[in-house]
């Protein structure tokens, strides 16, 4: 229970469904927040929730894992050009190894979270599917989920729009009914962002912006905030055609930029596969490659471990996920190398 | 059925205490500071449990300051006294947060402590110098129960830092020891009511005869100047009360309790494969038994005790509930990772042989349990 309204009313959806349901809170960093899972508000948010739907709440402290397997990494691949998805990461880590194993230790059969996705047992398997509200569908990042894991995973919102999620919880009078939606990565605040975060924990390389020919068109004062795809904040004069971030060499001190022609790619190579069932090797699959990202038609090679896509789509910043879909059913992902 | 073994964190109200404070609940009104008759009779319920406090305490009722619990004692001694007479703080490694972070605050001294969590004297004559003005030693530490050694170092600080004040944090120590006779080398001696029986949200502060304090809070004057606000009238007769009740079962308790507390210590060090004691019984008060638990950690130890009806914590009590590892284990040496399976379980006055015997019963196998589930395989 993140002290949010989907995971309020996820518990709730359990306790009607006939579920001994016990509550808990990850406190996963000691530092500034404003958003997310992490604030002592929060935790008192989840805590009064679990009061008032009668279930018993507890609060566990992974902050030790949670630096090691989530922040330090992150940090490390800015400082390698990378832009990595830190809540692809802690879902991975931290609630679907780290609190699932711990649920497991304590006796209970499975652990429920409020993301939009849909588990399915189906032809033998776990399946993984899309939210029903396409809006608000999480099941992005929840890709590395296994059968293991699957089963072990209840995702009671799944089947409900935002919008149903939040009458239900004014109607129970939860607190959390109308609070706002968290968005951001829950240990960068809106007001340092992800420079000052950063800026603490890194020494940023000012480095060069050249165009596709080499030649020095602009400056950036950190290489390391630059992700391939960025249009702004490249200090290129205004009025040209538009240029976009195509390539970030940090160890080079150089961003190479382009038109939207030169953004374009044909494929991705994809590292750290992982694979709802077993590993798809043929046929046509869709690819996203953000949160909320349009699927692409594409084919997957496993020999070369790249996407293909039908039609070339913008490049992806090596970091982020990319997830294999067919139709709204979740195939497995890996990261843009 | 609760099995309550955290005494440490809060104690079961006395029904003396209760009795006491009814009537202020009830139909009794007035407020201390006022003139007229009712002022007055509640005028008199403080002074007569001054009279008590003061007492218990070994101090004269002009030196007892009643606040709002621990925190606001061990804050006002700090921050008041250095207010008045400058200086720096110093504090040992394993003082309570309320006198910690204070110290912290003002940027103050910390001493290290031995394995057994007593303050180490050598290293507190190295730290003290005519610099430090306050000077603050608990008399029991509260996640551990270590008897801290306070005559000793009051006589190095009288020696070194002869200008300093020395206060003691003697809230874990009066259902234990003879407060009055052990903190008699402090200055200023702190105490809260819902440690020995009576209600939450107040204590004391003795401020001997001589010893000036600032105000943390100023108003109307309440307690000489030295804290403000309209007095909490039941809560001070209840804690008296529970003074009272507390000193006059002190040593059937203690004797008792301590037999509790070596049969439960005892039973789980040889139940439990990899289990510690910390600390050195020895200079430890009755009603603390504190383990470290190899391979397991207590936070998730803590969710099976609860769900079998056994009220205990891990180190001590933590605001936001989530558990950090705890600062007393890591100065006496703990490594973090062993200190991740610290259980503390903690008696007093209602502890009977029934909740040692339920304790027992269930953390072997609860530890067992844990040790034994630690990865997730296909479901069913």
């Amino acid at each position: 229970m993140s002290g949010g309204v989907d995971s309020s009313v996820a518990a709730a959806l359990l306790l009607d469904a006939g579920h001994d349901v016990t509550g808990c809170t990850m406190k996963l960093w000691g530092g500034a927040s404003d958003t997310g899972c992490c604030s002592v508000a929060d935790v008192d948010d989840a805590r009064r929730v679990a009061q008032q739907l009668g279930v018993d709440h507890f609060v566990f402290n992974f902050g030790d894992d949670f630096r090691a397997t989530v922040v330090d990494p992150y940090v490390a691949a800015h400082a390698a050009g990378r832009t990595p998805n830190p809540c692809v990461e802690c879902n991975r880590s931290l609630k679907f190894d780290r609190l699932a194993r711990r649920a497991h230790a304590l006796g209970f059969d499975a652990l429920a979270t409020g993301h939009h996705a849909r588990t399915e047992h189906a032809g033998g398997a776990w399946r993984l599917r899309r939210g029903v509200d396409g809006a608000k569908d999480q099941s992005y990042v929840l890709h590395m989920l296994d059968q293991v894991a699957l089963g072990h995973t209840l995702l009671p919102v799944g089947h409900l729009t935002k919008g149903e999620v939040r009458r239900r919880a004014a109607a129970l009078g939860l607190r959390t009914a109308s609070k706002p939606e968290s968005q951001d990565v829950c240990f960068i605040t809106s007001e340092g962002g992800r420079r000052a975060f950063l800026g603490e924990r890194l020494a940023m390389t000012p480095g060069r912006v050249v165009d596709t020919d080499g030649r020095e068109v602009g400056r950036v004062t950190a290489v390391e905030l630059v992700t391939a795809g960025q249009r702004r904040g490249l200090g290129l004069a205004g009025g040209a055609e538009p240029r976009y971030a195509v390539a970030v060499d940090v160890a080079g001190a150089t961003v190479t930029v382009g038109g939207a022609d030169d953004l374009l790619v044909d494929g991705i190579a994809v590292e750290a596969m992982s694979w709802v069932d077993s590993p798809v090797v043929s046929g046509a699959v869709e690819v996203q490659c953000s949160a909320h990202g349009a699927p692409r038609p594409a084919v997957f090679d496993a020999n070369a471990s790249m996407v293909r896509f039908d039609r070339p789509a913008p490049r992806v910043a090596p970091g982020q996920s990319v997830v294999l879909y067919r139709g709204d059913e979740v195939l497995g992902g890996g990261s843009a190398a | 059925m609760v099995t309550y073994l955290d005494h440490a964190a809060t104690t079961p109200m006395r029904p003396e205490c209760a009795d006491a404070m009814l009537p202020f609940l009830g139909g009794r009104v007035g407020n201390p500071s006022g003139g007229h008759a009712a002022a007055r009779a509640a005028r008199q319920a403080i002074e007569e449990a001054r009279e008590t406090v003061a007492e218990t305490l070994g101090a004269h009722p002009g030196e007892v300051v009643f606040t709002g619990g621990g925190t606001e004692a061990d804050n006002l001694a700090i921050t008041g006294v250095l207010a008045r007479q400058g200086g720096l703080p110093l504090c040992s490694a394993v003082e309570h947060h309320a006198v910690l972070h204070p110290v912290q605050a003002l940027e103050g001294r910390v001493v290290a402590v031995h394995g057994d969590g007593r303050v180490d004297l050598a290293a507190l004559d190295a730290a003290l110098d005519t610099q430090v003005g306050v000077v603050s030693l608990m008399l029991v530490n509260n996640e551990v129960g270590t008897v801290q050694p306070l005559a000793e170092a009051t006589a190095l600080v009288a020696e070194r830092a002869p200008g300093a004040v020395v206060h003691t944090d003697a809230v874990q120590a009066f259902p234990w020891l003879d407060v009055a006779a052990e903190a008699a080398p402090a200055h200023l001696v702190a105490v809260s009511a819902h440690k020995f029986g009576g209600p939450q949200g107040v204590g004391a502060l003795v401020v001997r005869e001589g010893v000036a304090v600032e105000p943390l809070l100023r108003g109307g004057g309440q307690e000489r100047d030295r804290r403000s606000g309209t007095h909490n009238v039941a809560g001070i007769v209840g804690m008296a009360a529970a003074m009272r009740a507390t000193v006059a079962h002190r040593g059937g308790t203690v004797e008792r309790v301590a037999r509790l507390r070596d049969r439960l210590a005892d039973g789980l060090l040889s139940a439990v494969p990899g289990v510690t004691e910390s600390g050195t019984r020895a200079t430890k008060v009755a009603g603390i038994c504190s383990l470290l638990i190899e391979g397991i950690e207590s936070e998730a130890l803590l969710v099976l005790l609860d769900q079998a009806g056994i009220c205990a914590t891990a180190a001590s009590s933590c605001a936001s509930g989530a558990m950090e590892p705890s600062h007393v284990l890591a100065a006496m040496g703990v490594p973090r990772a062993l200190a991740y399976g610290s259980l503390r379980l903690s008696l007093g006055w209602t502890s009977t042989d029934g909740d040692v015997e339920h304790a027992l019963e269930v953390v072997p196998a609860a530890v067992a349990q844990l040790r034994e589930r630690t990865a997730l395989t296909l479901a069913p």
